[in-house]
């Protein structure tokens, strides 16, 4: 698992790459109570703001965290915005990304580097 | 220059409980504890909720040349009834000014020999002074800040309180009681039955501590207190009142009793009557309504609102409402649009969404009559 700045973390599936916020960050949100998806199919720009979360507190964005096209998105989220709180770095995922080039991935930081980022 | 933040006396107590500590109003406060905002709201609904409220100014106000003379001064600050309020009641109140908007939303209460006022914290050195200057010949006003204010609030509330101070129960909403060093009334800011208990801050950690020793009472912090406050559909001073905002727009017109409204005993009299009084004789122009946004998506303050392309107004709170378990808001429409039912337009991330004129509270209170 990689992680980035943002506080996402970044799955490889095969030639795909899964996205979600990590503890941490669900931590800091506090309870989520809506996200809004990206349209599957879109090609979307690292830095491009791709989906909402709000908590009760406030709202905040996440960044699509490297160019790609969104092959999925996880409509549970919807439903129940709440799992982001329940399983941030599982069931919680927010979308599948296709890279052209996996070796992007290699710029982020691993879970040890991230431990030290937040501290 | 960053305004260095100031600490209250239960700093340590919050710390120690897990406390997020913000700042708020030039002061670190709790956020939230661990159970989060959620929680706590859901709570304080469902049992009792212990706020440190601390915060908040205190006033007493002795009489330099009776009673009536002190409440008569009062009086002519506010467009609200002192002279009528009886021994052990207190009162919501609003400080006006000569354009007939709100300095500030306060509660008083007649004490027999003197008034005790709350006020909001960041309003709280502007307000001494406004007293100062105005009630000089009529009124010592003594600024209050060796005591602690808690609130308690929920269902359980009366019985947690009770187990330390049994004659609280016997109290109904808006009464006042003096229980030795406890400064007592049965109100608060989030739509449930509870307390608010002023104490001598030396005392009010252990009292804290006796009060969260009890299963039923939680901490709640400052964003709960907002969600609370805002499903009751109560307003927060800077936001959905201010200087600009009259109380006949804001909906506060039942803080406004009938003896200083036109043809009463004492009409008018306080600075902004003018307006004030039109605007109760012929309605205003704009008025503060409850939105529901449809959909999930929470409308924030500032959110701008829309009927048809015509922007027609802002909203001045808002967010999810946990025991609702929607979003809510409230703003200001003009009074055209202000109807129950009206369907308005909110620009959330520039798109505009429905939202729907709403009846306040969103959430139904439950004071003790």
């Amino acid at each position: 698992m990689k992680f980035t700045k943002e506080h996402e973390w970044l799955r490889v599936e095969g030639d795909v790459v899964v996205v979600g916020i990590t503890e941490h960050a669900s931590e800091a949100l506090g309870d989520v109570v809506f996200v809004e998806l990206p349209e599957v199919e879109t090609q979307v720009g690292a830095g491009d703001e791709i989906c909402v979360i709000e908590s009760v507190k406030a709202a905040s964005d996440i960044l699509a965290p490297v160019d790609g096209e969104i092959v999925a998105v996880n409509e549970k989220l919807v439903d129940n915005p709440g799992l982001v709180n329940e399983d941030p770095l599982g069931a919680a995922w927010f979308f599948k990304m296709k890279l052209d080039d996996l070796s992007v991935l290699d710029t982020f930081m691993d879970e040890d580097e991230y431990k030290d980022f937040i501290a | 220059m960053a305004e260095e933040l100031l600490r209250l006396g239960l700093h340590d107590l919050h710390v120690s409980l897990g406390g997020k500590m913000v700042p708020f109003a030039g002061y670190e406060m709790a956020v939230q504890y661990p159970a989060g905002v959620m929680k706590e709201h859901l709570h304080t609904r469902a049992a009792a909720g212990l706020f440190d409220v601390s915060h908040m100014g205190q006033v007493v106000l002795r009489p330099k040349k009776g009673m009536e003379a002190l409440c008569l001064g009062f009086e002519a600050l506010m467009p609200v009834d002192v002279l009528g309020l009886v021994e052990g009641r207190q009162r919501y109140g609003l400080f006006t000014n000569e354009a007939g908007g709100i300095l500030d939303d306060l509660m008083f209460a007649n004490r027999g020999d003197h008034l005790f006022v709350v006020v909001n914290a960041a309003c709280k050195h502007a307000d001494v002074a406004h007293m100062r200057a105005h009630l000089g010949d009529v009124a010592e006003v003594e600024f209050i800040q060796d005591r602690a204010l808690l609130a308690l609030q929920g269902p359980q509330a009366e019985a947690a309180l009770a187990w330390i101070e049994p004659r609280v129960a016997a109290m109904k909403f808006m009464d006042v009681g003096v229980f030795g060093d406890l400064w007592v009334s049965r109100s608060g800011y989030t739509g449930e039955d509870g307390f608010e208990i002023s104490l001598p801050m030396a005392q009010a950690e252990a009292f804290a501590r006796r009060l969260l020793e009890m299963p039923d009472v939680l901490p709640i912090g400052l964003g709960a207190r907002d969600s609370l406050r805002l499903e009751a559909g109560l307003c927060l001073y800077g936001h959905d009142i201010d200087t600009t905002t009259s109380p006949v727009e804001a909906g506060l017109t039942w803080a406004i009793q009938k003896a200083r409204k036109a043809g009463g005993a004492r009409a008018g009299g306080f600075p902004g009557a003018e307006r004030i009084l039109r605007e109760l004789a012929e309605g205003p122009s704009r008025r503060r309504v409850g939105l529901r946004p449809e959909g999930r998506a929470p409308m924030r303050e500032g959110t701008a609102l829309f009927s048809g392309d015509a922007p027609v107004g802002v909203i001045t709170s808002g967010g999810f409402g946990p025991s609702v378990n929607a979003p809510i808001a409230m703003g200001y429409v003009p009074a055209n649009l202000s109807k129950t039912g009206t369907t308005l337009e909110g620009e959330v991330r520039g798109k505009r969404l429905p939202v729907t004129v709403a009846d306040m509270p969103f959430n139904p209170t439950t004071y003790k009559r």
